[in-house]
């Protein structure tokens, strides 16, 4: 069986006088992209700040690689937690527009000082995903567009080695050549043996990732299985995911 | 992970034609048009010499006092309206400093003076650094977040300071001359120039240049300017940002502490409320240059500096009124201030 990364048991997260999750169990496996899937509203992007505390775990227990990081008790500040080997890429992707690309790198980068430190052969393999990076190296990254912004978001995320990458809708937005890139880099991840946890809308991007699948509803899971299984039962996926699906694809 | 050091960084390898952040320079031509168009309604050039050095002098002091406090906006959204209180502290500081250095004040010697008022300015620093840790700790920290008990409890953390500083220091005005060779003027053709004023800029500029090379070029500058655009995202990096805020809030005050020195300096006398009268025109300052701008917080203390100076000899009467009357045009013009922080 497949060591688990991430382990979710029972979490409920409250946001103010808002109850937003009402008990996630989630596993996430190592080495494999498991999406979550689910119409607007649903709790996703909830989870993934829920895993990185950026919202505290109200119940239950959030655990990674075995060590608990969320939850009553055993609760973890943000910084501690990404510092295990947690990378997010939130959907307003956190770009720092009045800092240069490279400067959004090397901050991204926990063991580079400046520029010069930063891991070389790293730096060319994420060129070669994402050659606009290179192009806008020393380009304030406010100028850059939505996409290409994605695509630092998202090198910033994979600048150093991760054991997990949390993403929030990368495809949010993107033109279909952009998407086709991203999810280039993400298979190449996964070849690394990078664990990833992907919150996607777009059908087309988490069918070609995706090896478990996770659909929440309300703020709970409610379903979880292969993702080649949801790909293959339409009526399945018009159960779980309705119109939202359709209009994606 | 083996961080790989070679010679071609990628920036080298990056393309010419690719533009670097283009820079605004609007504000800094407004800077050169209030200059230059005070030269013509002052009149005399030596006048103009006079009244434009002492305005950037006292420009480059309130940037000094202000710039830590833009940044702690920038950093936490922390409203500190208590940043006076380090100010007051500095200036005393000096007082007493300056006082138990006598004969080095009093000397005919240039360095012997300097020596005085440098070692007044670390201790001074010394102890606003230590108040400023402190008063994060105490103050600021069970407010984070509540805008309007921080400005409450910061203003109250100031009276109290305040009134410390009466209890140790007494309640009466406390002279602080300068050392005798600061004294006096340089005259150059009909203008002449104060010696102290010459040195309050050189001084600025040092801590301008410094804290822009801290900022630019090194990791916490990265990661402070960072912090100001989204702190939220500094911490999912893997970034303890409370603490670099606590460095931050000490380092501004410290900052506010050497300011203290020199506009008791500039003032040549010190009172418990200069830390509050000076207060007003921080704020002003800071919301001029768009709040957590070091760049802007530099600008607009200039421009606040010079329009005191320049309306004071014009229109008196008119002078109380500039500093508001320059802020509501400011924001007129740019909503934001001269130099937005984006994402705020």
């Amino acid at each position: 069986m497949t060591a688990l990364v991430l382990d979710l048991k029972g979490v409920h997260t409250h946001i103010g006088a808002y109850h937003i999750l009402h008990g996630v169990d989630l596993q996430v496996p190592a080495g494999q992209v498991t999406m979550l899937l689910g119409r607007n509203g649903a709790g996703k992007s909830t989870t993934l700040r829920t895993i990185m505390g950026l919202w505290a775990t109200s119940k239950g227990s959030v655990h990674f690689k075995g060590r608990q990081i969320g939850g009553p008790g055993g609760q973890l500040a943000t910084p501690d937690i990404a510092q295990l080997g947690i990378a997010y890429v939130p959907e307003a992707m956190g770009i720092f527009t009045d800092l240069t690309v490279q400067e959004n790198m090397v901050l991204a980068a926990r063991n580079a000082r400046r520029a010069a430190e930063l891991d070389t052969t790293r730096l060319e393999w994420i060129f070669g995903l994402f050659p606009a990076l290179k192009k806008f190296w020393l380009y304030p990254a406010g100028k850059l567009s939505g996409g290409q912004k994605q695509m630092l978001a998202v090198a910033r995320a994979i600048v150093e080695p991760r054991e997990l990458i949390l993403i929030d809708e990368p495809s949010k937005g993107l033109a279909p050549s952009i998407i086709n890139n991203l999810i280039d880099a993400f298979r190449q991840l996964k070849a690394q043996d990078t664990t990833i946890l992907l919150v996607e809308q777009n059908f087309q991007m988490a069918r070609a990732l995706g090896d478990r699948v996770a659909v929440m509803d309300n703020g709970r899971i409610v379903h979880t299985g292969a993702m080649a299984q949801l790909a293959e039962d339409e009526a399945l996926q018009h159960r779980l995911l309705g119109l939202s699906l359709g209009a994606h694809q | 992970m083996s961080a790989t050091t070679t010679t071609t960084a990628p920036a080298a390898t990056a393309p010419a034609a690719i533009p670097k952040a283009e820079f605004d320079w609007k504000p800094i031509a407004l800077l050169g048009a209030v200059l230059l168009a005070a030269w013509p309604l002052v009149g005399s050039s030596s006048t103009w010499v006079t009244l434009s050095v002492a305005g950037l002098a006292m420009g480059l002091i309130i940037f000094i006092i202000a710039s830590g406090l833009t940044l702690v906006f920038g950093l936490m959204d922390v409203l500190n309206f208590g940043h006076g209180v380090f100010i007051a502290l500095g200036a005393f500081v000096a007082t007493s400093v300056m006082g138990g250095m006598a004969d080095w004040t009093a000397s005919e010697s240039l360095w012997r003076n300097l020596a005085a008022v440098f070692a007044a300015m670390l201790v001074a620093m010394a102890a606003a650094g230590a108040l400023g840790l402190a008063f994060e700790r105490v103050i600021v920290r069970p407010v984070y977040g509540l805008h309007l008990k921080q400005i409450l409890i910061t203003m109250g953390g100031m009276i109290v300071g305040e009134e410390l500083i009466k209890v140790i220091w007494g309640p009466q005005q406390i002279a602080l001359p300068l050392p005798t060779t600061l004294r006096g003027s340089f005259v150059i053709g009909d203008a002449s120039i104060e010696k102290y004023r010459v040195l309050a800029v050189a001084i600025g500029l040092v801590v301008f240049a410094l804290l822009l090379y801290a900022l630019n070029r090194t990791k916490v500058g990265l990661l402070i300017r960072a912090g100001v655009q989204d702190r939220e995202m500094v911490e999912s990096l893997g970034y303890r940002i409370r603490r670099l805020f606590v460095g931050v809030f000490v380092a501004g005050s410290a900052l506010a502490g050497l300011g203290g020195v020199m506009w008791g300096l500039y003032q040549q006398s010190v009172v418990p409320q200069i830390g509050a009268q000076v207060n007003v025109l921080i704020f002003i300052v800071i919301i001029i240059g768009g709040l957590g701008s070091t760049f802007g917080c530099f600008v607009g203390a200039l421009l606040v500096g010079l329009m005191a100076n320049y309306t004071g000899y014009l229109a008196p009467k008119v002078a109380l009124f500039s500093n508001i009357g320059l802020m509501v045009a400011i924001l007129l013009w740019r909503p934001q201030g001269l130099y937005p922080v984006t994402n705020r």
